[in-house]
């Protein structure tokens, strides 16, 4: 009996039959099968690798190793707009409503984080004590609410970025892969927003909801800019977009990734351990 | 197994113990109530072996198989997108405002990007040129055109999401991801537009804080709305 051919006409007969009846076993028998495997090898190794108890001090190499550091990144996003939340700073009404919003996905991908990393038969990396000032850096993070929503806006420019480099090591898992996907489309729609309220408060029409050159938006911070370099390309798999669009388009309609040490880079200031 | 559902579902407190529960096959089928008897009926109508399932239908446009396939896909959709912007541009609805030009006329010149990027790198193998039927779309109104545009990039960013696990080639992947954030940004700003602050809200955005990820079955068949070009996905790939 072919079974696989029989999957594949049950699901003709009634295509949702997966959604209704599977979905989640599925998802996570998937997650258990990887953390079996990885549990032999990989996880020991990842685990063994951990600087300041946050994240690893080499790029991830294994799926694991990915939700790790994303865990890491998540813990820094919902803790910022916890505190940004309750810092009495952020006008009432719309202003509030989004930052909440966006604090409460942050949450929840830490929690779904967490999940998963525990499915795979790995313990979840600890939440780092934080600094928002970055050292000072950003002294009035939550008491000026400009200074607090250029934080926003380069952790959320940040984490798309984050995210979409480290895709290529999920592909051999498509359920994890297709999570990750999703939760980092999210994070591009807190960066649009974000870029939006501070159009709004500055008037500067150069600020837009999606990121022009490697320009930072009317921040001018060395350390904010690196957030921002290498999003300039105009050119796509040799494609040079400025023969259809003009420059500032062409950088527009591709976002650009950043590799683990590029991140770990820009978040090093804000983890005191 | 093939055809992951790509929606995952929360892992909620409690439950764990029972997701850890290999169910095989057998209990699977007996839970849903299929016999022997069922499985035979199901085999006998099966029409993939001899490939029977895997004909273009006359005047269809075929997308294709394999990464070529998605990239397509892909190229279909990001000529609606261009398509539709590019008539708001011409026509703009009554009322617009002068940071709302600005802003659509941008995102009018990302999706010219994108579709002339993929129309580029498929060369030979890129689909024709696709006729669209927007003749349901009063581009006078704001409300007619925003909830147009809200629908297609919502439409595209769940498109890319879905597709990503369909992809073999990792550049590709990575291609897909720098295109899909552009397409979030987008969703976000006309959803904003509609209502400030729907960005990212409940009716889009699940209990686990992510965006939604659709199969090319369940893209086409809203895209097909608003073509009249018939495009075909029937040899795209299922995982």
């Amino acid at each position: 009996m072919n079974l696989y051919q029989l999957f594949s006409n049950m699901e003709k007969i009634d295509p949702d039959i997966y959604g209704r009846i599977d979905s989640r076993r599925k998802a996570i028998r998937n997650f258990a099968g990887i953390g079996g495997k990885l549990a032999l090898a990989a996880v020991p190794l990842a685990l063994g690798g951990l600087l300041n108890k946050a994240y690893s001090q080499s790029a991830p190499a294994d799926i694991t190793g990915v939700l790790q550091y994303a865990l890491t990144l998540e813990y820094l996003e919902a803790e910022f707009y916890t505190k940004a939340v309750a810092s009495g700073i952020i006008p009432g009404g719309a202003p509030t409503g989004a930052l909440t919003t966006i604090r409460d996905h942050e949450n929840q991908h830490v929690a779904f984080l967490t999940a998963v990393i525990k499915q795979l038969g790995a313990t979840p990396v600890s939440k780092p004590t934080f600094d928002f000032t970055a050292g000072g850096h950003f002294a009035t993070v939550f008491s000026n609410y400009d200074v607090l929503l250029a934080v926003a806006q380069t952790f959320e420019d940040t984490g798309v970025r984050a995210y979409k480099g480290q895709a290529g090591v999920l592909m051999s898992n498509n359920t994890v892969l297709t999570a990750a996907l999703n939760i980092h489309s999210v994070e591009a729609r807190h960066a649009s927003h974000i870029r939006q309220m501070r159009r709004a408060r500055t008037n500067d029409a150069t600020i837009k909801p999606w990121i022009t050159g490697k320009n930072p938006g009317g921040i001018d911070d060395d350390a904010v800019q690196k957030s921002y370099n290498g999003e300039e390309l105009t050119t796509q798999a040799g494609i040079d977009l400025t023969g259809f669009v003009s420059a500032n388009a062409a950088s527009e309609s591709f976002d650009e990734p950043l590799t683990y040490d590029q991140v770990i880079a820009i978040v090093q200031p804000f983890i005191k351990q | 197994m093939k055809n992951d559902s790509i929606r995952l579902q929360p892992a909620l407190p409690g439950e764990e113990a029972a997701f850890n529960k290999t169910v095989s096959r057998k209990k699977f089928l007996s839970a849903l109530g299929i016999g022997s008897l069922g499985i035979a009926a199901i085999a006998s109508c099966n029409k993939d072996d001899d490939g029977m399932g895997n004909r273009v239908p006359p005047g269809s446009i075929d997308l294709g198989k394999g990464d070529t396939g998605i990239l397509n896909y892909a190229y279909a959709l990001e000529q609606l997108e261009a398509a539709f912007y590019t008539k708001v541009a011409q026509s703009p609805y009554s009322g617009i405002t002068a940071a709302e030009t600005a802003l659509l006329t941008d995102i009018r010149d990302h999706e010219v990007a994108h579709r002339e990027f993929f129309k580029k790198a498929l060369g030979a193998a890129a689909i024709p040129a696709l006729n669209v039927n927007f003749s349901g779309i009063d581009f006078s109104k704001r409300d007619a055109v925003l909830a147009t545009a809200k629908a297609f990039e919502d439409l595209g960013v769940s498109a890319y999401n879905g597709a990503g696990a369909l992809i073999d080639d990792k550049n590709y992947l990575l291609l897909a991801g720098k295109i899909v954030s552009v397409e979030a940004r987008h969703a976000a700003y006309i959803r904003d537009l509609i209502s400030n602050g729907s960005f990212a809200d409940n009716t889009i955005i699940d209990a686990n804080g992510m965006d939604q990820a659709k199969t090319p079955a369940d893209v086409l068949m809203i895209a097909q709305s608003f073509l009249t070009s018939k495009l075909w996905g029937g040899n795209l790939p299922k995982s």
